[in-house]
């Protein structure tokens, strides 16, 4: 089941998608896994979501899916079923910051 | 006819401005990279079309970007800076250690003979090259191994190595200044570096007179004499006549002797430009007049440029990597500011013209000649 991950608008320009883009994740649908296989997918985002030695979140983005923020969660932990299912998308938000 | 090719990086993005040799039509074009801090933009001599971008933000980190014709179209590179080894640490605001830790790329320096070799400087100081055209970039470790990185400590823009000078003649031999560092030389290619700070007096640091620790904001070197160094210090104008083993101040008459920027004129190596900014608190011209001052002497005697330069209420800045040259028959000299205008001059400093009035704050100004 393919699933669902709306991306910030700069990393929309560059990666050259729109806002939506469709993953498939083998395994388990993690937080790890999305993010892993959204790289692999679009290697212009390493870098840009987590630090690319220690996979550390960028402070300045937040995950969210179905109403709950999983920033903080875990990286192996497991999206929720409508995620997975690809009913509702993963949401990879910037923070608002700048004044 | 020639024509020149200013790169100019923004606080909001890049803009590519252009002109034939006259110098009097200007075409802007961008902004490239809306939304992104542009801290440097560079050309290689080798193959003009091969600019090379430091694109970076506080949400989404550092990205190259490359163009391969002359800044129309871009494509993003590799933006992995992974220190060689375990870092270490350098000194904190407050003196105690603090890990190194990468933060942005402040400047890149194309090969002067391959147009896939790069220089990257960056924040926590540390000198990157790429060999394969931005594909990949690889520390040079030895400029952290000199043994005194536990003393550099960052100036108020951060631990950056923003200074990267390529000898036009000796092939092994580079500059390179970090705030708040000071200069440093290799003759080996980047295997071995020294401290060449003997000179600078900096009355800010514990010993004033110390190897390392100095605020360098920017070195200036003329192809045809690579062993003159011009620097503009944190305060101070210097002068070395020796590859940088020795330094001696030539602020001479200048108005303040703080500032960011310093450039040479691209005929007469002792034609030297500086733009004085008031002090370290007040980062804006004194009397609010925007002047240049062109020393035709290598330093000590200065004048004036103000033709064409905003004379009253102008509060702005002009940061260290925002003048450059272009070597055209009649020099052209050009700077941006922190107000978004980039002003050109197209006689060496005698008069000047906004090229652009309203973009973005202006990080940095790099020029191209482009051969007809």
């Amino acid at each position: 089941m393919a699933i669902k991950v709306v991306l910030p608008a700069h990393l929309q320009t560059l990666a050259r998608v729109g806002s939506e883009v469709s993953l498939d994740v083998d395994g388990p649908v993690t937080l790890r896994a999305v993010l892993d296989t959204l790289e692999d997918r679009y290697p212009v985002l390493r870098g840009t979501i987590r630090d690319h030695g220690t996979l550390k979140r960028r402070p300045f983005l937040r995950f969210f899916a179905c109403e709950e923020d999983y920033s903080l969660e875990p990286p192996d932990i497991e999206l929720p079923e409508r995620v997975r299912t690809g009913a509702e998308p993963f949401y990879i938000v910037g923070a608002i910051a700048g004044g | 006819m020639s024509s020149v090719r200013v790169l100019v990086g923004t606080r909001k993005g890049a803009f590519v401005i252009n002109a034939d040799g006259a110098r009097k039509n200007w075409d802007i074009a961008g902004p490239f990279f809306g939304g992104w801090e542009l801290y440097h933009l560079k050309g290689s001599t080798v193959d003009p079309n091969r600019i090379y971008a430091s694109q970076a933000s506080g949400w989404f980190g550092q990205l190259i970007q490359r163009s391969d014709d002359g800044g129309k179209t871009w494509t993003a590179m590799d933006n992995k800076f992974a220190y060689d080894g375990v870092p270490g640490t350098h000194q904190w605001y407050d003196g105690t250690p603090h890990p190194w830790e990468f933060k942005r790329v402040w400047h890149i320096e194309p090969s002067l003979t391959d147009p896939d070799t790069a220089y990257a400087g960056v924040e926590d100081a540390a000198m990157f090259r790429t060999t394969d055209g931005g594909k990949s970039w690889h520390e040079l470790p030895g400029l952290r191994g000199h043994g005194s990185g536990s003393q550099w400590n960052p100036g108020a823009g951060g631990l950056c190595l923003h200074t990267i000078i390529l000898d036009p003649v000796d092939a092994k031999r580079m500059f390179i200044a970090i705030s708040a560092a000071g200069a440093f030389r290799t003759d080996d290619g980047g295997g071995n570096w020294k401290a060449i700070n003997q000179g600078l007096h900096s009355q800010h640091i514990p010993d004033p007179k110390a190897e390392v620790g100095h605020c360098v904001h920017r070195v200036a070197q003329h192809p045809s004499r690579p062993n003159v160094l011009f620097m503009q210090k944190h305060w101070d104008v210097m002068r070395s006549d020796n590859a940088g083993d020795n330094w001696s101040e030539v602020s001479g008459n200048l108005p303040t002797d703080f500032g960011f920027t310093i450039d040479v004129h691209a005929h007469e190596p002792e034609t030297i430009y500086v733009v004085p900014i008031k002090s370290d608190s007040e980062h804006y011209p004194p009397d609010g007049k925007l002047r240049v001052y062109r020393s035709r002497s290598g330093g000590n005697e200065w004048e004036a440029l103000t033709k064409g330069l905003p004379q009253k209420d102008c509060y702005v800045n002009v940061l260290r990597d925002a003048m450059a040259v272009d070597s055209l028959d009649s020099c052209g000299i050009y700077f941006g500011t922190t107000g978004g205008q980039v002003y050109a001059s197209p006689d060496g400093g005698d008069t000047w013209n906004a090229i652009a009035r309203d973009l973005p704050a202006v990080l940095s100004v790099e020029v191209q000649t482009i051969a007809s």
